[in-house]
């Protein structure tokens, strides 16, 4: 059986869900930022595959992938600095314990 | 026959590795599970013959980002306490098997367009090409990254600098 589109299409999907369940399920907000970065990667795949198979003379799908990876390591530095600097003031990384902003 | 025996191999590291990243209570070990899932990323980009992009996620991911978190771990010293699941779990569990049953019975049931001819060449000038020509290039797009990248690394310190 030959490896095509939906295959990649597939594990992709199944890669955002997990990612999507860690997002929501985990109290540790390192875990929570790990997930959201499995979940950047799981349209990184997607973006490729469509490269690879649907348009493989324009550029786009992958330039948009390096853009994806950029936002991504900002997102990885600021969100990773905003932990630290939380961890510093309260002492807990646990996500239900964040309640400072909520009315 | 080489290209399937790799896509399943990876595609399975790949599953494998996600699911401990999530279940690992030892959050630690996830954090080494989610760099050897980034790598098997960059394994599943080869198959698909994108070679940049393969070398860009090995350096950005498993170099940058999975240092950088890891480093998070060992500076928030919650490693004892493990990563518990919250109050959500079960469903967080009914929102992500909802969303992958979509999207599997919506690609399984799109006819997709899919071109015949293979990419092969090397794949590194014409991102160039694509990413800096005139037009219809990503030259202001690029520039915007780069504010963003600056941008993120002044409030990166902003934000960590001691008082």
């Amino acid at each position: 059986m030959a490896i095509g589109l939906e295959h990649f299409l597939i594990l992709s999907a199944i890669l955002f869900s997990i990612g999507l369940y860690g997002a929501l399920a985990k109290r540790n907000a390192v875990v929570i930022l790990m997930s959201i970065e499995i979940m950047l990667n799981a349209v990184n795949i997607a973006m490729v595959a469509f490269w690879h198979y649907s348009a493989p003379m324009l550029m786009t799908g992958q330039i948009f992938v390096i853009f994806i990876m950029v936002v991504a390591a900002a997102e990885a530095a600021v969100g990773l600095a905003l932990i630290i600097a939380i961890y510093r003031s309260r002492d807990t990384v646990d996500a239900e314990k964040f309640n400072l902003m909520k009315w | 026959m080489a290209i399937q025996v790799a896509f399943w191999v990876l595609a399975a590291v790949i599953v494998g590795a996600a699911l401990a990243v999530v279940l690992q209570r030892n959050i630690f070990r996830a954090a080494l599970f989610l760099v050897l899932c980034f790598f098997t990323v960059a394994g599943i980009y080869v198959v698909l013959s994108a070679d940049f992009l393969a070398g860009a996620q090995v350096l950005i991911y498993v170099g940058a980002i999975g240092v950088l978190i890891i480093f998070a771990i060992m500076l928030t010293r919650e490693t004892q306490r493990g990563s518990p699941s919250g109050r959500l779990r079960l469903p967080a569990l009914l929102v992500g098997l909802l969303f992958l049953a979509t999207m599997v019975f919506v690609i399984v049931s799109t006819d997709w367009h899919v071109v015949a001819e293979i990419p092969t060449e090397p794949t590194t000038s014409a991102i160039a090409q694509a990413l800096f020509s005139g037009e219809e290039g990503f030259v202001l797009a690029f520039e915007i990254a780069a504010a963003l990248l600056l941008a993120a690394i002044i409030g990166a310190i902003v934000l960590v600098r001691e008082k």
